[in-house]
């Protein structure tokens, strides 16, 4: 693992951008592993009955995946020590090969003690913010 | 129908034991794409300074968020479950879970507001082990949209 160091951080830092694309496949593995089988995450008519454009990712399947970006870059799952999300829109999951995509951006926000420091994120699928106050505070070597 | 202030500071009794499992820990790293051995292989985990593979940090919610259903099941809180969605998340690790852990989980409710006709509960969900080591502190912010 390649460890970022909080010596060689800095307020402004940027973690390198992630793009994780996610099919209606995955969020079927999503939910078995969950629990969270509520059906607008797999099925396009109670979608759509409540209102919503079609299929959506579970909110935690998205934070799950911006939390990825944070601990590749921290180089340890263990570091992530404090996260924190809101849900702002739905990620739409179209019924084809492709997909969706999430775009991931991260900036050390502020340096803390004990080499901790917090990264703000910025978490988008087709042009929109999904998640607002994106926030983690990560430990490092 | 307006969430009761005095529904703030109420706690439930806690949960039954989750015992949380290496294959539940490599199932869930699997479905979030995260290749780490540290979730697979009980080495890399020793390795690493852990005792037993560790689960990536949003595992916690597969045991949170069906303990913080204990507050729609109680029947002062008048909230409907059908239009209940997820508002905001927060994690505050105490230390990574791991296989082997037997988690107790303790929900609490934080806040209760009713804004523009949407209810707002907030559901904090201590983890801890069977002895009371504190593990994870879960947040979970629900709305019932009006």
């Amino acid at each position: 693992m390649t460890a970022v160091r909080f010596a060689d951080v800095a307020v402004g830092t940027e973690l390198p951008e992630q793009r994780y694309r996610i099919t209606r496949a995955d969020l079927v593995r999503y939910a078995g592993a969950s629990g969270d089988f509520n059906p607008i995450h797999w099925n396009e008519r109670v979608a759509t009955e409540v209102g919503l454009p079609g299929v959506i990712a579970h909110g935690m399947f998205t934070m799950a995946l911006a939390g990825r970006a944070v601990t590749d870059w921290a180089g340890d799952p263990a570091a992530l020590v404090e996260y924190q999300v809101r849900f702002g829109r739905p990620v739409v999951v179209p019924d084809d090969d492709e997909g969706a995509e999430l775009t991931v951006r991260g900036t050390v926000a502020a340096l803390l003690e004990d080499g901790r420091v917090r990264v703000d994120l910025a978490v988008g699928s087709a042009g929109e913010k999904v998640l607002s106050l994106a926030r983690a505070v990560v430990r490092l070597a | 129908m307006a969430l009761d202030r005095e529904l703030v500071g109420r706690s439930y009794p806690p949960s039954a034991v989750y015992e949380v499992g290496r294959a539940k820990i490599a199932e869930f790293a699997t479905a979030i794409g995260d290749p780490s051995p540290v979730h697979r292989d009980p080495e890399a985990a020793r390795a690493a300074g852990h005792p037993d593979v560790i689960a990536p940090p949003t595992f916690a919610i597969a045991v949170s968020l069906e303990a913080a259903m204990v507050v729609l099941d109680d029947p002062d809180v008048a909230i409907d479950y059908g239009r209940v969605v997820h508002g905001e998340q927060r994690f505050a690790h105490h230390r990574p879970i791991r296989a082997g852990d037997r988690l107790v989980a303790t929900t609490t409710i934080d806040a209760a507001r009713t804004v523009a006709g949407n209810d707002l509960l907030t559901a904090r969900v201590d983890l801890a082990t069977e002895d009371g080591e504190p593990v994870c502190t879960a947040t979970s912010m629900l709305v019932a949209r009006a």
